[in-house]
């Protein structure tokens, strides 16, 4: 009986064991539904954008001949257009609450249409407005009207208003296109990605011609030609160090060497593209050795069997047949500094940029730096851009896995 | 610098148009034709050292440093591609010609294996050099052994307090605080996780979840940071005041715990790797001498791959003192002397961070502390590498 109690016990033991494991991986699994859902929730209302259409008088006396005059004028008319909605306000707090409805943007915006085609002076423009954070978060369905007003940052009389305009089909919900072509604004409604996507493509850029020719010609030379001596163990040694120092050490080095021994620009994707080149080197060296290195070597030694040197059957049969692998361990390296936040921090990639950079050495912010900015402001809508900035982060760093996987497929040399 | 550019970018242009003269189909036609390559390296050569002098002569401000040097690498590049080319034109060409090509290439190899060097002497150097500056402002004594870290500027000159306080401590205990948490999780999960998909789960389940849990290791941290400090410290303060107990709005576990999760892929990887080179032979007589598949995954391959996993461990700890993202988001950034995980902690990450964002001088101890940090940072970091390293290599050997 012993023993049968006893064989009992040991495989009740191995149940445990196995329960306890299958609910580590269905945890970890389950953390990252969570956050992908809870970011997915916080932030796909960015991906819409809200207006209300209005019919704006421009008498020239205020706006000019030329419409040249100042955005305040405009916002001045924009706001009797909205009023003219509501004859029913009439004290100043009432105004004031009415006119919070529209983004400053609203002004910027007819301005702007004016100045395009200026013939509409003197006549009423039917156009659509940007309206507020708050009134987009109303119209986009983000708001719970059952909180209590002072919770929801909305009054009964703007939730109203904008009820009335709804009625009238003058508000509009549509796809955010200036989400992803605006730079960065001190408004959340009109502050946009597509300043830091610019700057993220140039830094990637630098930093892809510096670390992919570098990381190739190191890992051709320490795998097919370097000698097994002392300085090769030290060499080795060393990029497996690299590959594990802290990122914000390489800000450090940015800082110490690229801006003030060198003059390298602050703020530039140059400088952002020289750090993160120097951060993915040691992980594109180290895949680069691992696929020239699985590349069978009776492929060399038959080329050098038929009189190749050993530099041409490296140059034109290993590495032909080590390319999928070698540019995988790029991509995955590229995809790894897309998402890099830290040493960008310290080389001033981390300033307010409301214009979007023509070039390389222009001040710049990356798109993870722009998460983060917006992740440290109080306001609830640049906490949702900041969601949103996330996914589209999200998203390009699975395209960039995708096309990984994929090449590692279709270019596999059948060997 | 756009000049230069465009001309790097015209000579990499000339020599792919020489790769693509050069197919082997058209290489048998005439001689002419084969000194063609040649004579196109020559020309891309020449050609961007002529635009870049030009470049370097037209525009009004003298070239920086930072224009002459991508000049030069790009030049480099575009050398080394066009002999690379030459190579493939010359196989029935001189033997000493093509001997000078191949030597040049190996050159720029060599060359670019440096440059990996020279980016950890560039580090340390850097790190250094600064972190001495430093010590001449504060006795090294103060920063290792002080207990207050406050890093303030003095307004007036002889303020009190002026130079302010670089005591180190209060950073490396939280640090270790928030490190300890997130190795703490992702240890016994990470380890759980890889002996029960690399032993027990069955071949199907193995293929979709290892690579959906790759996908916590590609997730940059910034995600992990803004979700720390967004949902999860929020419903941490909530569940708190739920329970009657305070919790900072920053604080140590919320941090940790992101952290954790982010570290349990990089542990459960590495350890597999460890079970997996644990000959078969083992497993195998374990199971034949009637042990279950428990008793010889914990008495038999657990301790014969004991060193990678202490290897894994020490891994994780590393990368958990150097996080960045995570913790500038989620943890304070004043200095407590506290290992009270539902306080407010700061790290050394942390205030690299904070000392560096911004405008600096560099005579400015504030500025230069930050370098001391990534000294200690970089060393701590170092050590635990380098001891994981060694476990991992002596271990090897023990089974090739």
């Amino acid at each position: 009986m012993s023993h049968q109690d006893h064989l009992a016990r040991r495989y009740r033991r191995e149940r445990v064991f196995i329960f306890c494991g299958r609910a580590s991986v269905l945890l970890a699994l389950l953390f990252l539904g969570v956050l992908l859902f809870s970011l997915a929730q916080l932030g796909w209302r960015t991906l819409l954008a809200a207006s209300i259409q209005l019919e704006v008088p421009l008498p020239a006396a205020v706006v000019n001949a030329d419409g040249t005059a100042s955005p305040l004028k405009y916002q001045k008319l924009i706001r009797q257009a909205l009023r003219a909605q509501f004859p029913a306000v009439q004290t100043r707090g009432e105004k004031k609450a009415l006119y919070q409805l529209l983004s400053f943007q609203a002004a910027l915006k007819t301005r702007q249409a004016v100045l395009d085609s200026p013939e509409v002076i003197n006549s009423t423009m039917t156009i659509d407005l940007p309206v507020s954070s708050i009134a987009e978060r109303y119209l986009k369905g983000g708001i719970d009207t059952a909180l209590p007003a002072n919770q929801r940052g909305i009054t009964d009389a703007q939730i109203q208003w904008l009820d009335t305009l709804r009625e009238q089909e003058r508000t509009r919900v549509h796809f955010n296109f200036g989400f992803f072509t605006q730079a960065d604004s001190r408004d959340a409604e009109a502050a946009g990605i597509g300043g830091a996507l610019v700057g993220s493509f140039y830094t990637l850029l630098i930093a892809f011609l510096l670390s992919f020719p570098i990381g190739l010609a190191a890992a051709i030379y320490l795998e097919m030609f370097a000698a097994r001596n002392r300085w090769f163990d030290w060499i080795e040694i060393n990029i497996n160090n690299l590959a594990a120092v802290p990122s914000v050490i390489f800000g450090l080095l940015g800082l110490a060497v690229f801006i003030n021994l060198i003059g390298v620009p602050r703020s530039s994707p140059l400088l952002g593209g020289i750090v993160l080149s120097l951060m993915t080197l040691p992980t594109i060296i180290i895949a680069s050795r691992a696929a020239l290195k699985s590349v069978s070597p009776s492929l060399l030694i038959g080329a050098m069997g038929l009189g190749a040197t050993r530099m041409q059957g490296v140059l034109h049969h290993t590495l032909p047949a080590a390319m999928p692998g070698i540019l995988t361990g790029t991509i995955i390296g590229m995809a790894g500094a897309l998402g890099e936040t830290a040493p960008l921090l310290m080389i001033g990639m981390v300033s307010f940029i409301s214009d979007i950079p023509a070039g390389f050495t222009d001040a710049a912010t990356a798109l993870p730096v722009q998460i983060f900015l917006w992740a440290d402001s109080p306001e609830r809508g640049f906490a949702e851009r900041s969601a949103a900035g996330i996914l589209v982060l999200l998203a390009f760093l699975l395209a960039m896995n995708l096309i990984a996987i994929i090449l590692r497929n279709k270019l596999r040399v059948k060997l | 610098m756009a000049l230069s550019l465009a001309a790097t970018l015209l000579a990499m242009l000339v020599a792919a148009a020489v790769v693509v003269a050069r197919s082997p189909t058209h290489s048998s036609a005439s001689a002419s034709s084969l000194s063609f390559g040649g004579y196109a390296a020559v020309l891309v050569a020449a050609g961007s050292v002529i635009i870049f002098v030009l470049a370097a002569a037209l525009s009004a401000t003298p070239l920086s440093p930072a224009t002459i040097m991508g000049g030069q690498y790009f030049l480099l590049v575009a050398i080394t591609v066009a002999a690379v080319c030459r190579t493939r034109s010359l196989q029935r060409q001189g033997y000493r010609v093509r001997r000078g090509y191949e030597s040049l290439i190996l050159w720029a190899c060599m060359a670019a294996a440096g440059i990996a060097v020279l980016v950890t002497i560039g580090i340390i150097a850097s790190v250094i050099f600064e972190s001495l500056q430093f010590f001449t402002h504060i006795s090294p004594v103060d920063f290792l052994f002080g207990l207050q870290w406050s890093p303030q500027v003095a307004i007036r000159e002889e303020q009190v307090g002026a130079s302010g306080q670089f005591g180190f401590i209060p950073l490396l205990v939280g640090t270790l605080l928030i490190s300890c948490i997130a190795v703490g999780i992702a240890m016994p999960m990470g380890l759980l996780s890889a002996i029960y998909l690399s032993e027990f789960a069955n071949r199907r389940t193995r293929e979709w979840v290892k690579p959906t849990l790759e996908v916590l290791a590609g997730i940059p941290t910034i995600v992990y940071g803004f979700f720390a400090v967004v949902i999860l410290s929020p419903l941490l303060v909530e569940m708190g005041r739920g329970i009657g107990v305070g919790i900072a709005a920053e604080n140590a576990l919320a941090a940790g715990l992101v952290m954790g999760v982010m570290l349990i892929p990089f542990i459960a990887s590495l350890s597999e790797d460890a079970f997996h080179a644990v000959p078969e032979a083992l497993r195998a007589g374990g199971l034949g001498l009637g042990s279950t598949r428990f008793e010889t995954m914990t008495q038999i391959i657990l301790p014969a791959a004991l060193p990678g996993v202490v290897a894994s461990f020490l891994l994780a700890f590393s990368r958990a003192i150097g996080e960045t993202m995570i913790v500038v988001m989620a943890a304070g950034i004043s200095a407590q002397l506290s290992v009270n995980p539902l306080a407010a902690v700061t790290t050394i990450t942390v205030q690299i961070v904070a000392l560096l964002t911004g405008d600096q001088e560099f005579d400015d101890p504030k500025t230069l502390a930050a370098f001391a940090l990534g000294l200690a940072l970089f060393v701590m970091t170092l050590l635990f590498n380098f001891f994981a390293l060694r476990i991992v290599q002596k271990y090897q050997k023990r089974y090739e």
